[in-house]
């Protein structure tokens, strides 16, 4: 019988678990994962349309605040501001937003987890890509409503001067990060609870309020709009929109991207917490 | 004891869940919601073993013995209650990247490969992850895909594979990274018995060629038999027997299967002469009968019966482990010459 060597111990067995390694080892894999990732979207082309057509809300909510802004403002909103406002907050949206709590929980409950605890790349470092991936795709889907917005209420928009634009773009990826660990604490629920779901459209039915998703916030009752300004839903939609629509200016826009990230550290160390936990007590039933 | 040439080492592993229990009906629903009866439910109790640089072991016993339990804590996926694991040097459940390069678990019932991509998009994610170099992922895919036949199926769409070719290439993608240590849990589950010989063949090859080790699980007895000289066998979660397949059937069962293909057709009265007849068809005849008098009954058959052919096997495993699981616990000591891996330590 002749054996072949199978060679030195692998890389990370010398790199050991360090934080450092793991984000080197990311990083060297992300490019495959961003591509296969994208392969993967296309290939789910279909449901991601149907996807983004059921993400109809702000259009709903448009019409009716168009036609109520035909008599006249309603506080600092024109006709064009709703339609800047809405049309804005549907784009951030669908670029920021991940769902992943689904998967998580499916995942969880079903076993299939398994397979990813199985391989030497976090799991949700293996996850952020996936998601990452569909953003070329989102971000082409999105195009023709950006160009519209701009067409119809360009004057409305704030990010010609380049300091609000680099702060909205930044307010972007705190959005998609927070909005990410946020899911990733709602996911890891499933470890505990068998209804992570649930605690997830608890979750949902806050953000639309909160988060400006149906009504600006400063339309909102002073003590709601007050309460929804402090927590982290703000960050997560109102925030990068009103900087878009320059209903936050440039130094309150610094304050909230400051408090923006702050949360999105807040999130990340309790969505890897309830992670780590978790994944103590997973039973790998069914997988 | 272990020895500087294991690559598996467990020592009064215990493994217990918590597991919710209610009977069934709507009052039992409600009340569930306030109050949740919980109990525990011993998986795997004061387990211990060895597994060797290069062997092939088959992990036996019956539904719910803890068999994948034990695999899962190996591979890392579950903590275990207590005791002591470590394998390639690692301790499995801390999943430190350079564990898990060295393994690898392959579930029959599960899949890791993309479902609506080609396994090579698969393979190319696996390659990154696992930091396997281009050239090396090259060789060892063109290797497998030759060693399983699979061809250019690795190029069509996973959704449109049969089962049989999806096992193939999740092989593949398994062991795309040369892993050292293979947990197989029922990889030949659902397939036909061709696919299933061909996989056979190809984890020995695997085996042979990289000397990896290999432990496996599986309700083919036919898979541990041309697979694994050595067995552990496990019942509520404990060692009952670890040691030689063959001393294993020869302990249990140590009669000999005498099968006589006939001629002429043969009364059973005649055949019970001969011995325990345990099937009697039209020109098949399958006797047991105890070693020492085989030579006597073969001579016996040939002198007085119509036999158009001979031969004499073990009896099948199936039936060691069904007469092992009626409550006979074995002495593998006795059995194997080999120590149980707890009553050496």
């Amino acid at each position: 019988m002749s054996v072949t060597s199978l060679g030195p111990p692998p890389r990370g067995a010398r790199e050991g678990a360090t934080f450092r390694g793991a984000l080197g080892h990311a990083a060297r894999a992300y490019p495959t994962l961003l591509r296969v990732g994208l392969s993967e979207v296309v290939a789910y082309r279909a449901e991601f349309i149907v996807w983004i057509l059921t993400t109809n809300m702000p259009f709903v909510m448009l019409a009716i605040w168009h036609a109520v802004a035909a008599d006249g403002a309603v506080g600092r909103f024109g006709r064009a501001d709703f339609v800047a406002y809405y049309l804005g907050g549907w784009a951030i949206r669908l670029v920021t937003s991940t769902w992943l709590v689904w998967e998580l929980s499916m995942e969880i409950r079903g076993g299939t987890l398994s397979t990813r605890l199985l391989r030497p790349l976090h799991p949700l470092f293996a996850l952020a890509a996936q998601h990452m991936a569909a953003l070329p795709m989102r971000v082409l889907v999105v195009s023709p409503v950006v160009v519209a917005m701009f067409v119809i209420a360009g004057d409305r928009l704030a990010v010609r001067d380049p300091r609000v634009l680099a702060v909205f773009l930044a307010a972007l990826v705190g959005a998609w990060f927070l909005i990410f660990f946020t899911m990733v604490f709602l996911g890891s629920m499933a470890f505990f609870v068998e209804s992570a779901i649930g605690i997830f459209e608890l979750w949902l039915g806050l953000h639309a309020i909160l988060s400006g998703y149906l009504v600006p916030l400063e339309l909102l009752p002073r003590w709601v709009a007050r309460i929804a300004r402090l927590s982290p839903f703000d960050s997560m939609l109102a925030f990068p929109l009103e900087t878009l629509t320059g209903k936050r200016d440039l130094t309150a826009a610094l304050a909230s991207l400051a408090v923006q990230w702050a949360y999105v550290a807040v999130m990340a160390f309790a969505g890897l917490t309830v992670w780590r936990r978790g994944v103590r007590r997973y039973v790998a039933f069914g997988g | 004891m272990s020895y500087p040439s294991d690559v598996v080492e467990v020592s009064q592993l215990y493994k217990t869940y918590r597991v919710h229990r209610r009977p069934p009906g709507v009052w039992a629903a409600l009340r569930s919601v306030l109050v949740r009866k919980t109990e525990a439910v011993q998986a795997v109790a004061g387990l211990s073993f060895h597994i060797a640089a290069g062997e092939r072991v088959g992990f036996l016993g019956p539904n719910g013995a803890g068999k994948t339990t034990t695999l899962k804590i190996l591979s890392g996926l579950l903590h275990p209650t207590s005791g002591t694991v470590k394998v390639g040097g690692f301790v499995p459940f801390a999943r430190d990247p350079g564990f898990l390069k060295q393994i690898t678990l392959v579930m029959g019932q599960k899949q890791q490969l993309l479902w609506d991509l080609p396994p090579s998009e698969t393979y190319a994610m696996n390659r990154a992850i696992y930091e396997v170099p281009k050239a090396q992922a090259d060789e060892t895919i063109r290797e497998l895909t030759a060693l399983l036949d699979v061809g250019d199926l690795i190029q069509k769409p996973t959704r449109q594979l049969s089962l049989g070719e999806r096992m193939k290439c999740e092989l593949i993608a398994a062991l795309l990274h040369r892993p050292r240590v293979l947990f197989l849990d029922e990889p030949t589950i659902g397939l036909d018995v061709s696919m299933q010989a061909k996989m056979r063949e190809f984890i020995r090859a695997y085996n042979e060629k990289y000397g990896a080790a290999v432990i496996l699980t599986s309700h083919y007895m036919d898979d541990v038999t041309a697979l694994c000289p050595r067995v552990i066998v496990i019942d509520h979660g404990k060692l009952i027997y670890d040691g030689d397949l063959k001393a294993l059937v020869r302990q249990v069962r140590p009669d000999k299967r005498l099968t006589l293909r006939l001629s002429a057709p043969v009364e059973r009265a005649v055949l019970e002469k001969l011995g325990t007849v345990v099937t009697h068809d039209q020109g098949l005849a399958v006797l047991s009968v105890a070693p020492a008098l085989l030579n006597g009954t073969v001579q016996g058959a040939l002198s007085s019966l119509p036999v158009a052919d001979l031969s004499v096997e073990d009896p099948p495993l199936e039936e060691v482990m069904r007469e092992l699981f009626r409550g006979k616990t074995v002495d593998a000591a006795e059995a194997a010459g080999r120590p149980a891996a707890g009553d050496a330590a």
